[in-house]
């Protein structure tokens, strides 16, 4: 059985305003999504902001309410789970936000903050939890004394690991990682993705890992969606991305990413333009507006998302799908 | 580039802030020199003091909270900026040195419109009349290939996208063809997409009016795409200075080799591998360990760089390390 599988998923923002504060108009946040994670991968999501790559994330974890489609958590539709029948899933799906700032209580010590968690599911029994509170924190690569400090205390690094530590003490499954390395310097950037990579070996977890940021997403992760405007316009193997990569976003999104080497100066593939207004987005494909080769029938009908190779799934009308499964 | 006389000049900058805590030395005895028409990095993380510098320079740092060193100079056109009045400075900001920061939304008024706040630069550092500025505001739009300049010029910052925003700074930027231009993180809050179209712009724009530009960034890649020479800044130091290709394939302090080492390699060898990280935090500047400022993180790190710290010393043609044993073998 898949571990977890994500069906058509939509979450549509209402925008109100005017006279009566009706809804006048809709953001297409996540825009029928569907994807599959198998135990013990990790998938990054790739986008520029306001693609839907947070909010596919949130909702996955129903920290925000899917305005439809399916969430399968080990074939078990979670979508339409009230707040009883979620309860067991809140242990087993876990988050970590981008800014570890505002994602911690500034008035609870640390310990508090596990404790609270670890006493609300039922993780250790009460004798055992100063004990389980220091291990969390050793695995983290915090020191035992941390306990007993305040947010405020800590490096915006330190701060992460708590996050991390957080999230790992009710021993979750599955873990959504918001942008958790984004807030962070160059050096210690490196030093949360390793604790990351160690811990999903430690405690098999499965991840999905949301980032803007291609580079990491590309050496951190197994297989990666783009996404752009609500919609995944390619799935692919990280492995070999630069290589794999056939939508033209995707190929405009590496190329974009400036190369560490001041003797490959190149010209940066350039897209022009922004990301067309979420409110209001093109008819078909929703890349025409800035496509490079775009083409009368991408303005009239979104491509489907289909199989391209094995593991490798395209958006676009102008790739072809390929027999050979290399 | 060697042999022409500098148009920017910092010598021994030394940037002190008084707060409740103490004193703190953000910036600790940093020369650098900036020359015509090029592009000269700054690189550092959070707290290095690259961002301090170039407010320095600007002298847009409180006056009731800092206080520079005696030592300090900073040199422009026979003048130094540390001694001129608020007035004298106000006749240079914007005109011959201008800015950029890393927010355009939180640089930009929000409740004056584009062509207003284009209109405010050029009344104050040109004598042109009504009609002229309006025609010059519009060509600055288009020279930052802004879509719909004449709309544009009747907008407010809030209906305008953040690569958009930052196109506007830059355009506030250039209308008087500044000498030096600091940019300051310019790119940093910007998706890939629209920094590789702000990137270009900047090149674009240096070879036509041929400004000096500091660019202030914490992203090696945009170093790279960009800059011609790099000082590489650590707690408060210049700890490496260097043309961009010595410092990428000859990186002669530990700090700026283990910077490299850390950005992600994207191939098939090196995925899902660990990274290089630097261990530790950067020293807080209350707590400056002695010696070397890098000491503790240091993979390298012998006695004498516990004891003293090193002197900036010039190794190669346009090299200069703070290391008592700069690195010497090829990256591979």
């Amino acid at each position: 059985m898949t571990f977890l599988e994500v069906k058509d998923l939509v979450k549509h923002f209402p925008k109100h305003g005017g006279f009566l504060n009706r809804v006048i108009a809709k953001v297409h946040a996540v825009n029928g999504v569907s994807f599959e994670i198998n135990r013990g991968e990790i998938v990054g999501v790739v986008g520029e902001s306001g693609c839907g790559k947070s909010t596919l994330g949130r909702v996955m974890v129903r920290l925000l309410e899917p305005t439809a489609g399916q969430v399968l958590f080990e074939g078990e539709d979670i979508s339409q789970y009230d707040h009883r029948q979620m309860m067991p899933f809140r242990r087993r799906m876990q988050i970590i936000f981008q800014d570890p700032n505002s994602s911690l209580n500034p008035r609870m010590t640390v310990g508090a903050m596990l404790r609270e968690a670890i006493r609300f599911h039922q993780i250790v029994p009460h004798s055992g939890q100063a004990d389980y509170v220091e291990s969390l924190l050793a695995k983290v690569g915090l020191h035992s004394d941390d306990k007993d400090k305040f947010p405020h205390e800590f490096s915006g690094g330190q701060r992460q690991r708590i996050g991390i530590a957080r999230a790992l003490a009710v021993k979750p499954e599955f873990i959504v990682a918001d942008e958790p390395v984004s807030a962070l310097d160059v050096s210690i950037q490196a030093q949360v993705l390793n604790l990351l990579v160690d811990l999903k070996d430690e405690f098999s977890l499965t991840m999905l890992f949301v980032s803007h940021d291609l580079r990491v997403v590309d050496h951190f992760c197994d297989r990666m969606l783009v996404m752009y405007l609500g919609h995944i316009v390619e799935e692919l193997d990280c492995k070999q991305s630069g290589q794999a990569a056939l939508h033209p976003y995707t190929k405009a999104l590496l190329g974009a990413n400036p190369i560490i080497d001041p003797d490959q100066r190149h010209e940066l593939t350039l897209l022009e333009g922004d990301v067309p207004s979420p409110y209001d987005p093109p008819h078909g494909c929703p890349f025409t507006s800035r496509c490079p080769l775009v083409e009368p029938r991408c303005r009239e009908e979104m491509p489907p998302l289909v199989e391209h190779t094995d593991r490798h799934r395209v958006a676009c009308w102008l790739v072809e799908p390929s027999a050979d499964a290399s | 580039m060697t042999d022409s006389e500098p148009i920017l000049k910092i010598e021994h900058l030394t940037t002190r802030f008084h707060t409740d805590r103490g004193v703190v030395q953000a910036v600790d005895d940093v020369s650098l020199e900036l020359f015509a028409g090029e592009t000269l990095g700054i690189v550092g993380e959070s707290g290095c003091g690259k961002t301090v510098t170039s407010k320095s320079v600007m002298r847009l740092l409180p006056t009731h909270l800092s206080s520079f060193g005696a030592e300090s100079r900073i040199e422009y056109r026979g003048m130094n900026l540390l001694g001129l009045s608020e007035n004298q400075m106000r006749d240079i900001r914007g005109n011959q040195i201008a800015m950029i920061f890393q927010e355009p939304m939180t640089a930009l008024n929000p409740v004056f419109t584009v062509g207003w706040q284009l209109d405010e630069a050029l009344k104050y550092h040109t004598s042109l009349n009504r009609r002229e500025r309006f025609d010059r505001s519009l060509e600055m739009l288009r020279m930052v290939d802004m879509p719909n300049p004449t709309r544009r010029l009747k907008e407010y910052p809030h209906q305008l996208s953040g690569g958009m925003r930052q196109r506007v700074m830059i355009a506030i930027a250039l209308c008087c063809e500044p000498d030096i231009l600091i940019a300051d993180e310019p790119t940093t809050a910007l998706d890939v997409t629209i920094q590789a179209q702000i990137l270009r712009l900047m090149n674009d724009l240096k070879k036509r009016i041929g400004t000096a530009i500091v660019l202030i960034t914490h992203d090696l890649g945009v170093v790279a795409q960009i800059c011609d020479r790099v000082a590489v800044m650590y707690a408060g130091r210049v700890v490496e200075m260097a043309t961009v290709h010595d410092l990428f394939h000859r990186p002669q302090h530990p700090y700026t080799r283990a910077l490299l080492d850390s950005i992600p390699i994207n191939d098939a060898t090196h995925h899902g591998q660990r990274l290089p990280a630097i261990e530790g935090i950067v020293p807080s500047l209350f707590e400056l360990p002695q010696g070397c400022r890098f000491h503790d993180r240091c993979k390298f790190c012998e006695d004498e760089c516990r004891q003293t710290e090193p002197d900036l010393e010039t190794t190669g043609s346009q090299q200069s390390v703070r290391c008592h044993f700069p690195l010497s073998e090829l990256r591979s």
